[in-house]
């Protein structure tokens, strides 16, 4: 529905109470800014000293870019992995054998339904209590990306390939494909263009997910930004605000391609089906 | 084995500020996340332009940088204090942080939720005379939260799992006392691993199956 249906086009009047209650709120606005600046202010947070280090290049060089550039690594590192750990398993939920299918299932579901960060610290307290590894933290969140997110693609990848016609199937077994055949030939191709926005979104979540590293000591982008700067800066309020910026940009940034993904695949001509939303979607599809 | 059995009360007592730490949020979640849908479905563009830019901002930022921001930010940088105990402090903090944060998922929600109405009975509800709020009140926003049960179920399931990051600033809900019992406990690392695993299954399981049976006892006949 447009939001539009949800009132009249406006007449004389309405467009003077509108204009009227644009002004009102936009003072209600401006003064919840400005209660916040004093607050700021107050403490001193706009002072000049506290946002200038980001106009220096050696603090982006020192201190920024290299948590930018870990908070990167660990994210490609762990999509890397995630990715083809998808599609193992999404695919191994879908075999007619009961001790491949179920297994697979039973790893999914559970990393799905634990959060992310308890299976952080049992990789940084597990592998040294039980393997006697040593386990930085960069293993230790790239760990829990790769299992959460893994299980998450697992399945978008089920979803991908179930939303495929019954009868692509079908007609691959009946030219005499075998069954890997028929997966690696027909149905996969397809179902990677109808699950491709909904791997890119998940990568966004993931992305984000790195700066869950901050809190076992990673030294990730919120890291230099909440740990670093303030420490050298006493800047916590401005640094936390600009690290906010470059994730945001970044997030939207990749947001960005998954749409243009989307729209892609919903005019792709290689397949008849749908976009398949992720599992656990937080919306509903709009009616017809 | 032992130790899970001998640190259990440690355990159910941080489960239950795990749930007491969900409840808040969802409630405070929910109101906010409403009030910004009806924001970016407003008359106003200026309304429908703070709430947009709100929930795209919310929803590409970390959790994790929300809550530090709340936590050291508010907290220690600009004083807010909404009590004399420090644990308590921060447990407020990482409530508003969790609230303001899940808000913009609640939002997008039952926004999508609003599409799903048809156009039908936006258009009957004007043909009436209701006034947009009315409008909102009475027809679409009934229609939309009863389409969107399944969606807040899941957005409820990931809060839940999201809690744990009050641990960034030291709230001792669930996994930061999973940490501790840990560094005491070196040899049954694995058995409180797998207790507290337990735990949140036990949080998260029966609410998608409550949500997926409310969503189609409330779904509206069409």
């Amino acid at each position: 529905m447009r939001a539009s249906v949800l009132y009249d086009a406006p007449g004389p009047r309405g467009r003077r109470r509108n204009l009227v209650l644009t002004v009102v709120f936009a003072v209600v606005l401006v003064v919840l800014a400005y209660l916040a600046f004093r607050k700021f202010d107050e403490k001193g947070q706009f002072d000049a000293a506290l946002w200038e280090p980001f106009l220096r290049a050696d603090v982006w060089i020192n201190l920024i870019l290299p948590g930018l550039w870990n908070t990167l690594s660990a994210a490609a590192t762990a999509a890397l992995i995630a990715v083809p750990f998808g599609f193992v398993f999404g695919i191994a939920r879908l075999s007619e054998q009961a001790w491949i299918r179920l297994p697979a299932a039973a790893v999914v579901e559970f990393f799905r339904a634990i959060p992310l960060l308890i299976m952080i610290f049992f990789a940084q307290y597990g592998g040294s209590a039980v393997f006697g590894l040593t386990v930085t933290s960069f293993s230790a969140v790239v760990f829990g990306l790769v299992m959460y997110n893994g299980s998450v693609l697992a399945e978008i990848v089920r979803a991908g390939i179930s939303s495929l016609p019954r009868g692509q199937t079908e007609a691959a077994l009946a030219i005499g494909l075998r069954k890997s055949q028929a997966m690696r030939l027909i149905l996969l191709p397809q179902a990677v263009t109808v699950m491709m926005p909904a791997i890119v979104s998940q990568l966004v979540v993931l992305l984000k997910d790195t700066a869950l590293g901050f809190i076992v000591a990673y030294e990730d982008l919120l890291n230099a930004g909440a740990r670093i700067l303030p420490a050298n800066f006493r800047n916590l309020i401005p640094s936390v605000i600009v690290m906010a910026i470059i994730y945001i940009l970044i997030n939207v940034a990749v947001g960005l391609v998954a749409g243009w993904l989307e729209k892609r695949s919903r005019r792709s001509r290689k397949t008849t089906a749908k976009p398949v939303a992720p599992p656990d979607s937080m919306t509903v599809a709009a009616a017809p | 084995m032992s130790a899970l059995l001998e640190e259990l009360p440690v355990i159910l007592g941080a489960f239950w500020l795990t749930v007491r730490l969900t409840l808040a949020t969802a409630v405070a979640a929910l109101v906010l996340g409403t009030v910004l849908a009806a924001m970016r479905v407003s008359p106003l563009a200026v309304l429908r332009t703070v709430a947009a830019a709100y929930v795209n901002a919310l929803r590409n930022t970390p959790l994790t940088l929300v809550i530090v921001f709340c936590g050291l930010g508010l907290g220690l940088v600009l004083d807010v204090s909404f009590s004399d105990s420090l644990s308590t402090n921060y447990l407020w903090l990482s409530i508003i942080g969790l609230s303001l944060y899940t808000a913009a998922f609640v939002c997008e929600a039952i926004r999508s939720g609003i599409n799903t109405v048809p156009i039908g009975q936006a258009e009957a509800a004007r043909a009436l005379g209701l006034t947009f709020l009315q409008n909102l009140r009475h027809i679409v926003l009934p229609q939309a939260f009863r389409a969107v049960i399944a969606p807040l179920g899941s957005v409820l399931i990931a809060l839940i799992k999201n809690t744990t990051i009050a641990a960034a600033i030291g709230v001792a809900e669930a996994s930061l006392t999973m940490k501790s019992l840990f560094e005491q406990h070196q040899e049954a690392v694995v058995p409180i691993f797998l207790g507290f695993a337990l735990g949140f299954l036990v949080l998260t399981l029966p609410v998608g199956l409550l949500f997926g049976w409310l969503a189609k006892r409330l779904a509206v006949a069409r």
